[in-house]
């Protein structure tokens, strides 16, 4: 996990398309958020999007494990179109029992972390894995106990959510979701709710993931994280995407007047 | 291992100068002490009317306190009480779900339920289901139009007690189900999103994550239902049904010219059978209260000293501090 780790992201970075969004767009009744997005994250990639709020990058996040359905265009991971089948040129809308299999393999943390109030931090972790995947208890908890210790929290194990503070609160959120074992990971603001000394324990745990190989899309505020750890930057706007590229190099050298002036606020 | 880690730090932290701590006058509450003194006086009034006035004659309150007619008539109405309590609870789970489901025949269903139920008098209702043998003489199952598979004669099957049931029952469905709706709107809508990011099916999200913390409001007002419900049992004399506690008092009260100390005895054991009641209540809030309102400070679980022995020091240093 921590070994020679920029060969071991080097090498990921170049791998396989994981994600493809193609020209989608969401409608809110007649709102029209997401307007013709297109992006590719590939596998170990670490994608951030950056933008004002109401730009739209929240809802596209969103979009790729079907907590909103898209109006138009095509998500795909790997080769699986999120939401729908395709037959024979026309779509037909998933099941629930495939969208719920499909969700398995792409995991989220909140803004607001949603933890399960009435369970304890273990009891949290797991979960889905004994719901969902059948897992045995014993086997669950051994797993549970081992991504709290990553997470820096293996004794609050038996602590409910309310005796937690917002930062542990989230990296339990993370566990959480590492414990169904997806191969992609969405963090939708997960920062944003902290309190700003908080901030950096859950940005380590999401840092180190990264480097453990992690496919990751994060719509953030944290400039700070994009540049460090992201392996590409996007900049979104009313729901476009603007600008995309290295972090480093949209941040040093933004092509665009709107990101030069979003960044110029942020930064 | 955590002991002496604590007396360490207190000690630590006693080292600088002991605070001289603020030892104030407290506030002075005449107007209680008048508030009690006139309260001491109207209780003692009441207590001493209840024991001198002959009317109350509590001699006939003992002698029917334990009566077997009475004892027998507490079984019935703590009978009728918990069997029409656990059909309106499922029936009112089942329209509640039903209520939220993207079903719109299911939704509609449980709409029409609630307002049928709620909007026509229970004891209108009892009466029907007595007269139901008479609307209906023949249960049958078979085929629409086609071969009878089976069939019985509904008085046999509902008898007054199924009819009372039945009657306070399904009225009761329609109240509990908004109870219950409630209860499943209080909870965030971000529950449902991790549970579903998580891959879970809608049933056991309703089951699992939703139900549970729903339960902490639906509770207290089901609570205040079945009290409500204990001493609605009394109106089944419209059926009628004639074993409950209300009646049989009243029966016994009506051969020996007694009213007034047969209602006494009636109204003691409702209120022994509420107080109980409570005491359930109490212990069930606390159950689905757990992570939210009876919080210990600190755990202490097998799972903490497995960890503590296997956790390395060089973790993630801890944030500390609980909200």
């Amino acid at each position: 996990m921590s070994t020679p780790m920029n060969e071991t992201v080097a090498a990921v970075k170049t791998g396989e398309p994981l994600v493809r969004i193609e020209d989608v767009h969401k409608f809110f009744g007649t709102h029209h958020v997401l307007r013709g997005i297109d992006m590719t994250v590939r596998e170990g990639e670490v994608s951030v999007i950056i933008g004002p709020s109401g730009s739209g990058k929240s809802t596209l996040l969103r979009c790729v494990n079907m907590l909103e359905t898209i109006s138009a265009g095509r998500i795909r991971v790997r080769d699986d179109l999120i939401g729908f089948r395709d037959v024979n040129g026309r779509l037909h809308h998933l099941p629930a029992k495939d969208i719920a299999a499909q969700r398995r393999e792409i995991g989220m943390v909140f803004q607001r972390f949603n933890l399960f109030p009435h369970r304890t931090a273990l009891q949290n972790i797991i979960e889905a894995p004994t719901q969902v995947k059948r897992q045995s208890k014993a086997a669950a908890r051994a797993k549970a106990m081992e991504l709290l210790d990553r997470v820096g929290l293996a004794e609050k194990a038996d602590y409910y959510p309310a005796q937690l503070s917002g930062g542990q609160q989230q990296r339990v959120a993370i566990a959480r979701a590492l414990a169904m074992e997806p191969e992609l990971m969405l963090f939708d603001e997960p920062t944003s709710a902290l309190d700003p000394e908080l901030v950096g324990d859950v940005l380590n745990v999401m840092k180190d993931l990264a480097q453990s190989g992690m496919t990751m899309i994060v719509v953030t505020h944290e400039i700070g994280f994009a540049r460090e750890v992201g392996d590409t930057l996007t900049f979104m706007d009313a729901g476009v995407v603007v600008e995309s590229g290295d972090p480093r190099e949209v941040m040093a050298n933004p092509q665009h007047a709107r990101t030069r002036e979003f960044l110029s606020r942020v930064l | 291992m955590s002991g002496p880690a604590l007396s360490g730090t207190r000690s630590d932290k006693a080292a600088p100068a002991r605070p001289e701590l603020i030892d104030a006058v407290p506030v002075r509450h005449p107007g209680r002490w008048a508030g009690a003194v006139i309260i001491f006086i109207v209780a003692a009034l009441l207590v001493q009317s209840l024991v001198t006035n002959q009317n109350f004659r509590w001699d006939t309150v003992g002698t029917y306190l334990l009566d077997v007619l009475v004892i027998q008539g507490i079984g019935w109405t703590l009978l009728l009480t918990v069997l029409s309590m656990v059909i309106a609870i499922v029936l009112a789970i089942l329209l509640a779900f039903m209520r939220q489901s993207d079903n719109p025949l299911f939704r509609y269903v449980s709409w029409v339920w609630v307002w049928f139920f709620r909007g026509t008098p229970v004891y209108t209702q009892l009466v029907f289901w007595g007269l139901i043998a008479v609307l209906y003489p023949k249960i049958a199952l078979g085929v629409p139009f086609g071969p009878e598979l089976f069939s019985f004669s509904t008085q046999d099957v509902i008898n007054a007690f199924i009819a009372a049931v039945l009657g306070l029952g399904l009225n009761e469905s329609a109240y509990l189900a908004e109870i219950f709706r409630a209860g499943l709107k209080s909870v965030d809508t971000g529950q449902m999103e991790a549970a579903e990011a998580l891959g879970m099916r809608k049933s056991k999200i309703m089951w699992r994550i939703i139900l549970p913390q729903a339960m902490r409001v639906i509770v207290p007002p089901t609570g205040n239902e079945t009290i409500g419900m204990l001493k609605t049992t009394s109106l089944v004399l419209a059926v009628p049904f004639t074993l409950d506690l209300t009646f049989v008092t009243n029966g016994i009260a009506n051969r020996s010219y007694l009213p007034i100390p047969l209602l006494i005895v009636a109204a003691i054991w409702y209120l022994v059978i509420t107080s109980v009641l409570m005491v359930g209540q109490y212990f069930i809030e606390r159950h689905y209260g757990k992570g939210v309102d009876n919080l210990i400070p600190a755990p202490v679980k097998a799972t903490q000293a497995v960890t503590a022995a296997h956790t390395t020091p060089a973790t993630t240093a801890d944030e500390g501090g609980h909200v």
